[in-house]
């Protein structure tokens, strides 16, 4: 390796062997990591185009707008209307409830807790976020199906539970993002704590609240083992708007078409994806779009 | 003129007493039920794991701590009474799951350093909300197309070609079919990459600027500044990133109850069918005989809920270190 460079002045300035290995392996593991990213974004583009591909056959307004029809042969030949209805209301009752008490954890930690309770709800909360949907969904069957009924209720407060966690932990962030600045001016004109919240912490931070929750639509939206105890066997193929029963919604179709072995189920099943993929990425895109833009204008 | 003062006088008065009432019922008010929303998150928690040991209680008591060593899944078993283990589960869950992860933590790692370091900047965002949507594409969905589209080419192509090769290894023998061990592994690899992803990238993001600069003035290559400052230094991290994707992987049920084949075997073979913890409660529920065989089920949902807790306390831990720093 000395020898080679010994003699001749300009070999100072040419890189030796060993320069030239580490440029190649730095070269190599540039490649690797571009080729990583490149796999992830070709496996969501591969997934999606899939779906949309395989839906096209299946889909139209007669899909969206009717309810199933099962053929003689078994077969679903309708569309999914009673299942888009099923899943709204299920969503709706699911985050009527995870989002008002999920604010409300957030508020509780952020502006009156010590710093060992909050720690203690943030613990909990994080725990609550790593438990199994499908172990909900069995604790909901539990205390509210076993005994009694699959219902909507039980399945709209099994999706709450999942949503309720991401909800409180998001909107703690964006609590935490209010300057003190602002509480303290508050409190110097006399303003008790209650009055802060509700009338300068909330309307500051609201648009992050509001982000913070769409994405927790968008998590429950998709979430099919909670509702497969407690909102899955259903006793007409009609829509339903009576949360007392169990609901159709599209999570448990598609579950259920794709286990079926007729071709025209699975072409169902990519239909009914194609909606529920839209609706899931659109609330994601639109959510992160603005959570940056919230937390930019928060941070200053 | 005296009389308008008066008024003004008296009006401020009331909206005083007016203010001070609504101060003295409102300030308790928030206080106490945002307090009780917080105590019912921490109590949620305890709810749960009492529910399920309650329910489960009927196989605990008949099978004892024996239940997860017994490789027997029988619900017609002793005249229909049935006979229970979750030993083949226990070890389709963390056979499933680890391969997931084999394969996801490199390849989350190259992301985040490619999202970190490499990427121009007008696509860093894009890329990074590209990955992170691949999280949000519903499990039900991704098996849907695990068992149409993923599953046929593993059986006619990716395993053929496996066993042809490295079919003398006991994982890569066996019949190829579609669905098995192989199949669930690579839907949770997909499931799992990008919360890999998310975390890593957030912790690189922290590296100190002084040192990778210190790095780079010792005439560090980029490759050598990643291997000798940002891996170090955000290795807690990304070993919390892991155990996390790790807890997410052993609990999903769904997209592995469609593709994994549902069978109650321990096999070598990742080409085999096998079933996890999760993914057994979401293929028998409904079958489940309303005694013992619900309750066996409730069971698994047991040791389900107690591995993801230990899983998710020991992960935020490490998270939380590098947080904190």
């Amino acid at each position: 390796m000395e020898s080679s460079a010994a003699g001749a002045p300009h070999a100072l300035l040419t890189a030796g062997p060993d320069a030239r290995r580490r440029k190649a392996v730095n070269r190599f593991m540039e490649v690797v990591s571009t080729a990583a990213a490149v796999v992830a974004v070709a496996v969501l583009a591969l997934v999606v185009i899939s779906v949309v591909i395989k839906a096209a056959p299946a889909i139209n307004l007669k899909f969206i707008t009717s309810n199933p029809q099962v053929s003689p042969f078994g077969v679903n030949t309708g569309g999914i209307a009673n299942s888009i209805v099923g899943s709204l209301i299920l969503i709706g009752l699911a985050t009527a409830m995870a989002v008002p008490v999920g604010i409300l954890v957030a508020i509780y930690t952020t502006e009156f807790a010590g710093s060992r309770v909050s720690t203690t709800i943030r613990f909990a909360l994080d725990i609550l976020n790593g438990v199994p949907t499908i172990v909900t969904g069995v604790f909901v069957f539990g205390i509210l199906v076993l005994g009694a009924r699959q219902s909507g209720w039980a399945g709209a407060i099994a999706l709450a539970i999942v949503e309720l966690p991401i909800v409180a932990r998001s909107a703690q962030e964006v609590l935490e993002l209010v300057p003190n600045s602002l509480r303290e001016a508050g409190l110097a004109l006399g303003l008790r704590r209650w009055r802060i919240v509700l009338r300068i912490v909330l309307p500051t931070a609201v648009g992050g609240l509001i982000t913070g929750s769409v994405l927790g639509v968008a998590r429950v939206a998709g979430e099919t083992a909670p509702l497969l105890l407690t909102s899955s066997v259903f006793s007409n193929l009609g829509v339903t708007t009576n949360p007392s029963q169990a609901m159709p919604n599209i999570p448990i179709t598609i579950f259920t078409l794709s286990e079926s072995a007729a071709p025209q189920d699975h072409a169902q099943a990519w239909a009914a994806s194609l909606v529920l993929i839209l609706f899931v990425l659109l609330l994601s895109v639109t959510a992160r779009t603005f959570h940056e833009r919230s937390r930019r204008r928060l941070r200053g | 003129m005296t009389a308008s003062t008066a008024t003004v006088a008296v009006r401020s008065g009331l909206a005083d007493v007016r203010t001070k009432l609504s101060d003295r019922i409102g300030e308790p008010a928030l206080r106490v039920v945002s307090g009780l929303a917080g105590l019912l998150a921490v109590a949620l928690i305890i709810w749960i794991v009492y529910t399920i040991l309650h329910d489960a209680h009927l196989a605990i008591s008949k099978f004892g701590v024996g239940f997860i060593g017994s490789q027997v899944w029988n619900p017609n078993a002793n005249n229909g009474v049935g006979s229970f283990g979750a030993l083949p589960f226990i070890y389709g869950t963390l056979v499933s799951s680890f391969i997931a992860l084999l394969i996801a933590t490199p390849t989350a790692i190259a992301i985040a350093i490619y999202l970190t370091e490499l990427a121009p900047q007008v696509v860093r965002r894009p890329v990074a909300i590209l990955v992170e949507l691949l999280a949000a594409i519903p499990s039900v969905i991704l098996g849907l197309w695990g068992i149409l589209i993923l599953g046929p080419f593993l059986g006619n192509h990716l395993e053929p070609f496996l066993k042809s090769f490295l079919g003398w290894i006991p994982l890569f023998s066996g019949t190829p079919s579609p669905y098995g061990m192989l199949n669930a592994a690579l839907i949770l690899t997909i499931m799992t990459v990008p919360i890999v992803t998310a975390i890593s990238r957030e912790v690189f993001e922290t590296t100190p600027g002084e040192l990778k600069e210190g790095a780079y003035a010792l005439g560090a290559t980029r490759w050598e500044m990643v291997r000798m400052v940002i891996l170090p230094v955000g290795r807690p991290g990304v070993v919390g990133a892991v155990i996390l994707g790790l807890g997410r992987a052993f609990g999903e049920a769904i997209a592995v109850t469609q593709v994994i084949g549902n069978a109650t075997q321990i096999k070598a073979s990742l080409f085999a069918p096998a079933g996890t913890l999760a993914a057994q409660i979401a293929n028998e529920y409904q079958s489940a005989n309303p005694g013992l065989g619900q309750s066996a089920l409730i069971y698994l949902a047991g040791i389900l809920l107690v591995i993801s807790i230990i899983v998710n306390v020991i992960a935020r831990l490490y998270v939380r270190r590098v947080r904190v720093r």
